[in-house]
């Protein structure tokens, strides 16, 4: 069946873009593994709406692209922050949260 | 106009001070004439709805509840927000709205330390919601919570502003009466449950009460409860001990307010819950009342002739005279409870009166050591024949307002409710008599000490101010007071009458 | 509920317009005064003679008012004894007597048998009541009311009480000229006026109680008129304080009068007394009420054993003891008893009966009256203890039946009474105000022949002597008490009191000699005459107070007699001397000893038949009630043996002290006192004057054993009891609690309770610093985390299904 091929691809992504989050330290590049995270995802949403022939996977893909966008700018402003105080982006410095 | 005070008069005339209150708690500290300006308005302004209320009360149904709001409150425990007022609560309602504006004018260059007009002014009129709360509350639940407001306020203005010693005093205050207030809660929930409707209002009790035929004994033992939590507000020998140390350390303003309102809460409530709702159990302890009572007249005048402090003195000598108020309550007749509402008004007035003059003396002097003081009609005469004055109405002289209070109780005492001996009752009222000629001994033995004489030489060559012009503002409408009443008690008597009747007749069975 | 209604319309003959308006307004007597008393206390001051003048002229307008209300009584006596037969009407003015008009019906059949009383129609003599109703004290259904009982024994009070108090406010404007208290002075004056005619035309027991104590008050104020020197005050409260032991049995008997005689619903005093005298009242309950007022009277009257305070309340301005404390508070027990008397009558049954506690109260109090008089070195405290006696008189003969003499005595001692006060203050007035009749006088015949003559006459009708006021009014009750069959138509049979009578009467000729002798006879001994500085005090202990103000500079040629006697000041520097009295003073000297005399045209004995028959008995016929709310006295006749009898027993009491006298001054004139009497030798003599001297011991007993068991130890040990007892329960609870606290915390709490809590919480810790290792703070390691977890709940989730 095709829809084999997109999860595949899907999962792919993901495993792509876990091993970026997990495994880049520039904060830039995580935040654009979680761009593939979502992606990834999307894909899955909008293969699914086509195997049932709904359009809802479609219309939640649009709704996580828009969420997306949000968390881009607003991890991208997190991250222009961190680089003003630290002139880093690394993100094994930034342990603020350690118990 | 009629509308609005039946809707709203009773309700508008409890929350306005606390209005204030909360007007003066968001104005800074520093602006000390504002504070007292606007407490001042606002306890006028209570007095004005209050004078309203007893302009457009129906004098002719006095027995009858009126300006009853009745709305839902607390809905799971079936207490309801229930006020109205009726003959028996207005006297004490009108003495609470004289009182207040006078203490706030008394106050207004005389603030104890440390000064702080402003959480003091708070204070005061807080406490006149709770009095006035507690005066039209017709629910048992809602009396209980303004009963309790009052505390609070007097707490911290004995241990804020008393004395020497005001930790101990408003610690014991405050302990002291709590826990009269637990046994008292106590037997409110007693009735609450026994009484079968599950309700707190208190005219519902006390049909149930008459018609469900509630055991005698589960009356007595409910009225013991009540008996020990009013009994100590009154307070009655033997839980007095509060008093004399809470008046002593109490700032002026708090000891007249003590005097004049607090007390009579206790007294109240036996009139007002005690004794409607538990007629079999009021019968079972009415000689013990009126026992306690006598020792209590006898008891706090001896105390008195053994002070050497005039503020302590007076404070005893509250013991003696709730005495009287409460021997009239305990012959269950109509005269007596008459006597002892009339009682409850003169001796606000006239304590108040006395524990002013005392505060003044203490203001000027350093001292209320009675040794140290002497010849005070030398060095103030106005303020000597306000105190001759004040100690005569408060021995009790006929064609002054204290007369009224004792007379009746003492005739009372010869001819109690049926059920009640005879016998033992005139005995108390020869023990009540008696205590007439202690009470003339000690006050006019403090006046020959204070004002007769000649100064002490510590004092002899200071200048001391005579009455000034906020004494005499405060001082003038209960003096006059004093007097209307006594030449015309009919202004009390005849307000209470009808609702003490009816009263009477259902203690008589 | 004022039978005074009932028995006008039953009775009937009641002509309305008989009674004049000053008996129907007799509001007019206390509100004159009371008036007088407001504008002195607040703009007294201000005027220009300090107050004095609105206080005369005030007390002239009563005297007025009480003359017309005098003449309007005898008007209104006469219109009803007449015999006309007006048409029924009440003379009660009613303002508001409506709704009670019903229940007024039943309590009169009650009272009144109806048609009997037929016959005594022609003697009824209504009194003018006059009520306010409904503005007073209302419980319920019961008005107490407010009004005025005008009948002639009030009228007759007013009289005096407005006589008196009109001359003792003239005689004050002189005597305490320049006092440093003169307008508070004038305002008590006029509020004790005002009291005391309330007291006099109450006509409920509540409004009595009520002026009762005012004038007690009043009393209270002016004894301790000097209130600086400590035992002024000490004074006035004693006197206060006595007053209100007595104040208990007024009290209670009033309140037992309420329930019985006035049904639980009337204070009313002609409710009571007719209820008393129609024999509807039970007799125990009357007993009862009139023991317990009897104890009121012992205290206001100076009845022994409580009369102590009377003497001591000398210490007032010597105006006020001649207003007060002789002429007309005093007797307000005696008018208490008239007033009351159906009660006291049938309570005590004094009808028929030998002896009783009213009768004998009054007898024991003439007899310790007038032995006290004897050991007196104050003039003021001789006259007080006359006082005592005198009032003791009047109560034994309210005692033993005889009404009429008893308010005849009343009236005359009045007189005479405040003639001989007013004369001891002109006396000590010019005797740089001492009262010590041993030390400072002495031959004042020679320096004040009016002071002087007017004394005389004073003395001389207080020891009974024939046909001045005193003898006739004495002689009265003496008849009144019908001991041994000497006189007609007594009451009763005591004996007892005859004969404690007739002693007493030797006694006081005796006392009132000696007074007298000391005072206006012998020579000068004043501070000014040469050698007698302090003269020779013997063994007298009696402590008086004397301010010799004695400024030794030669001032004999300055005693002038009529003039400049306006301050004290001014007086104190004539301290030479003594010289008489201005007008001011000697003026009522002058009227009173008048009256002294007159007064006793009176009551004429009905047996001189040389008199008119219109003439005699007067003071009986406009005096004595004639109605429902009196009882039926008999009235004893004029005893020509007892009169002779009485007139020898003083004629012997006199010649005693004047041979003893004769004898201590026939070697010194300066003398007062046998340098070698029985007294000083000792035994028996002694042992009665030391008894005497010390009153008795009553004093002792009071202040030193009663008052100041109560003040010191009672009192102290209630405070204990409160300190140390119920205070230390308190304390004592709270300790326990504190202690129970204390274990509850270090134990229950610390260890049981709060171990659990902090077992937990460490627990809780340790697993946390176990976990916090995984909270390293990098993103990526949570990161991991998660899909580590979601990974693994993905396995689980696939795995389950």
């Amino acid at each position: 069946m095709w829809l084999n091929q997109f999860l595949l691809l899907g999962a792919l992504l993901f495993c792509i873009g876990v091993y970026g989050v997990l495994a880049r330290r520039n904060g830039v590049m995580v935040l654009m593994s979680i761009e593939l995270l979502l992606n990834a995802v999307n894909l899955n949403f909008i293969a699914f709406g086509a195997y049932h022939g709904t359009p809802v996977g479609q219309v939640f893909a649009l709704f996580v692209i828009g969420v997306a966008a949000a968390e881009v700018g607003v991890g991208l402003a997190i991250v222009l922050l961190i680089y003003r105080n630290r002139s880093s982006i690394d993100l094994e410095s930034v342990d603020l949260l350690k118990g | 106009m009629k509308d609005f005070l039946n809707d709203w008069g009773i309700t508008a005339m409890v929350f306005l001070p606390l209005v204030g209150a909360v007007v003066m708690m968001l104005i800074p500290k520093a602006e000390e004439e504002l504070h007292k300006t606007l407490a001042l308005v606002t306890s006028l302004g209570v007095a004005v709805i209050g004078a309203l209320l007893a302009l457009n009360f129906d004098w002719d149904k006095s027995a009858e509840l009126q300006f009853v709001v009745d709305k839902s409150w607390i809905e799971v425990i079936k207490a309801r927000f229930t006020v109205g007022v009726d003959g028996i609560a207005m006297p004490l309602i009108l003495l609470t709205l004289l009182v207040v504006p006078l203490v706030i004018i008394y106050s207004w260059n005389h603030f104890p330390d440390p000064v702080n007009p402003k959480a003091f002014l708070i204070l005061i009129l807080v406490l006149d919601t709770g009095m006035l709360g507690s005066f039209v509350a017709q629910d048992l639940i809602l009396f209980f919570v303004f009963f309790e407001i009052v505390l609070l306020p007097m707490y911290f203005m004995i241990g804020v502003w008393g004395g020497e010693e005001r930790q101990y005093a408003s610690i014991k205050f405050f302990l002291y009466t709590l826990f009269g207030s637990a046994l008292m809660i106590v037997s409110f929930l007693a009735l609450f449950f026994v009484a079968g409707a599950q309700t707190f209002n208190m005219t519902e009790l006390a049909a149930l009460v008459q018609s469900s035929e509630v055991a005698r004994t589960t009356q007595i033992l409910i009225f013991g409860g009540m008996f020990i939590g009013f009994g100590i507000k009154v307070p009655m020998f033997p839980f007095h001990t509060w008093l004399p140390d809470a008046h002593t350390q109490a700032p002026t303003q708090g000891s007249v307010i003590l005097a004049a309102v607090l007390l009579k809460l206790g007294t109240y409530g036996f009139v007002r819950i005690a004794l409607p709702i538990l007629p079999d159990g009021a019968r079972w302890w009415a000689p013990i009342i009126g026992g306690l009572a006598c020792v209590g007249i006898i008891y706090g005048a001896l105390a008195c002739l053994a002070q050497t402090d005039m503020k302590r003195l007076i404070a005893f000598s509250s013991v003696a005279h709730m005495g009287y108020v409460m021997l009239g309550i305990a012959t269950l007749t109509d005269f007596g409870i008459n006597a002892a509402i009339f009682g409850m008004v003169a001796h606000g007035l006239i304590t108040g009166m006395l524990f002013f003059v005392a505060g003044s003396l203490k203001e000027r002097f350093h001292t209320l050591e009675i040794s140290r003081l002497g010849g005070l009609l030398k060095q103030a005469p106005h303020m000597g024949w306000v105190l001759g004055f004040t100690a005569m109405a408060s021995l009790g002289l006929p064609g002054l307002a204290g007369f009224w209070g004792e007379f009746p109780a003492i005739l009372s005492a010869y001819n109690p409710a049926p059920g009640l001996s005879v016998g033992l009752f005139r005995f108390y009222m020869f023990v009540a008599a008696l205590g007439t000629v202690l009470a003339a001994g000690y006050l006019l033995w403090l006046y020959q000490r204070t004002a007769f004489g000649s100064p002490k030489d510590e004092f002899a060559h200071e200048h001391v101010h005579d009455v000034g012009t906020a004494e005499w503002i405060a001082w003038l409408p209960m003096l006059v007071l004093i007097v209307l009443l006594g030449f015309l008690p009919v202004i009390i008597f005849g307000m209470t009458s009808d609702a003490v009747e009816v009263l009477a007749q259902a203690l008589a069975g | 509920m004022t039978p005074a209604v009932l028995f006008a319309s039953e009775t009937g003959a009641i002509a309305a317009e008989s009674a004049g308006w000053f008996l129907k307004n007799a509001w007019v007597f206390p509100a004159i005064p009371f008036v007088s008393f407001l504008l002195i206390l607040f703009f007294g001051k201000r005027m220009p003679k300090k107050g004095a003048e609105v206080g005369v002229a005030a007390l002239s307008l009563v005297f007025v008012c009480a003359l017309a209300a005098g003449a309007q009584w005898v008007s209104h006596v006469n219109s009803e004894t007449g015999g006309h037969g007006a048409e029924p009407s009440a003379d009660t003015t009613h303002e508001d007597d409506a709704p009670s008009a019903a229940a007024h019906a039943t309590v009169k059949a009650e009272v009144e048998p109806g048609a009997e009383q037929a016959e005594q129609v022609h003697h009824v003599v209504h009194p003018v009541v006059t009520e306010w109703k409904s503005d007073w004290w209302t419980i319920g259904r019961i008005d107490f009311g407010i009004g005025t009982f005008v009948d002639g024994q009030a009228v007759m009070m007013l009289f005096v009480v407005g006589l008196i108090s009109l001359l003792v406010h003239v005689f004050s404007t002189d005597y305490v000229a320049g006092d440093i208290r003169y307008t508070h002075y004038f305002a008590f004056l006029s509020l004790f006026t005002a009291s005391m005619l309330l007291l006099v035309l109450a006509n409920n027991l509540v409004m009595f109680i009520t002026a009762w104590e005012l004038v007690g008050v009043c009393s209270f104020a002016l004894i301790g008129h000097w209130w600086e020197d400590q035992q002024n005050s000490n004074a006035a409260l004693k006197a206060f304080l006595t007053n209100r032991v007595g104040d208990i049995g007024l009290l209670i008997g009033m309140i037992v009068l309420f329930f019985t005689a006035g049904r639980g619903e009337s204070f009313n005093i002609i409710d009571i007394n007719v209820a008393a005298a129609s024999g509807a009242v039970s007799h125990t309950a009357l007993l009862v009420a009139s023991l317990c007022l009897i104890a009121a009277v012992m205290s206001k009257s100076g009845q022994f054993i409580l009369h102590t305070w009377l003497p001591d309340a000398m210490a007032g301005p010597t105006p006020v003891s001649a207003l007060i404390h002789a002429a007309t508070m005093v007797v307000a027990g005696v008018f208490m008893v008239a007033r009351l008397y159906p009660v006291f009558f049938s309570g005590l049954s004094i009808a028929g009966s030998p002896i009783n506690a009213l009768a004998a109260i009054g007898a024991i109090t003439t007899m310790v009256g007038g032995s006290l008089a004897f050991v007196q070195r104050d003039i003021k405290k001789v006259l007080a203890y006359s006082t005592v006696s005198q009032l003791g008189y009047m109560i034994m003969a309210l005692g033993v039946g005889a009404w009429t003499a008893a308010m005849f005595h009343l009236m005359t001692h009045a007189f005479f009474k405040a003639c001989l006060f007013l004369g001891a203050g002109s006396v000590s007035h010019a005797c740089n105000h001492s009262f010590d009749m041993k030390q400072d006088m002495g031959g004042l015949r020679k320096y004040m022949p009016r002071t002087h003559v007017t004394f005389l006459i004073g003395t001389l009708a207080l020891s009974g002597f024939p046909l001045l006021s005193g003898f006739w009014s004495k002689d009265e009750i003496l008849a009144g008490t019908g001991g041994f069959g000497l006189s007609e138509g007594a009451n009763g049979n005591y004996h007892l009191m005859l004969v404690m009578g007739l002693m007493t009467g030797a006694m006081t000729a005796a006392y009132m000699t000696r007074c007298y002798w000391l005072t206006f006879l012998g020579e000068w001994r004043g501070a000014d005459s040469p050698n007698a500085h302090h003269g020779t005090h013997g063994h007298d202990d009696e402590a008086v107070a004397v301010t010799v103000l004695a400024h030794h500079d030669d001032h004999a040629a300055e005693h002038d007699v009529a003039g400049a006697h306006d301050s004290h000041d001014a007086h104190d520097a004539h301290a030479g001397l003594p010289h008489e009295s201005g007008p001011r003073i000697t003026v009522p000297l002058m009227v009173l000893a008048a009256l002294a005399t007159v007064a006793s045209v009176a009551n004429i004995p009905a047996a001189f038949s040389f008199v008119p028959a219109s003439w005699r008995l007067r003071f009986e016929h406009y005096i004595e009630p004639k109605s429902l709310y009196f009882p039926k006295l008999d009235h004893s006749e004029f005893s020509p043996v007892i009169a002779i009898i009485s007139v020898v027993a003083s004629s012997i009491g006199c010649a005693l002290v004047v041979l003893y006298f004769r004898k201590v001054q026939a070697g010194d004139p300066k003398a007062t006192e046998l340098t070698n009497g029985p007294v000083s030798r000792g035994g028996l003599p002694k042992l009665a004057y030391g008894v005497l001297v010390n009153k008795f011991y009553l004093d002792w007993l009071y202040t030193d054993v009663i008052v100041a068991t109560v003040k010191g130890p009672i009192a102290r040990g209630a405070n204990w009891f409160n300190k140390c007892v119920l205070d230390a329960i308190v304390i004592g609870a709270a300790t326990v609690s504190k202690r129970i606290a204390g274990f509850t915390y270090a134990v229950l709490d610390q260890q049981v309770v709060d171990g659990v809590v902090n077992g937990s919480g460490i627990k809780a810790a340790e697993t946390g610093g176990f976990l916090r290792r995984m909270q390293n703070g990098r993103v990526q390691g949570y990161a991991a985390l998660m899909f580590g977890a979601t990974a693994i709940l993905a396995g689980v989730l696939v795995l389950a299904i």
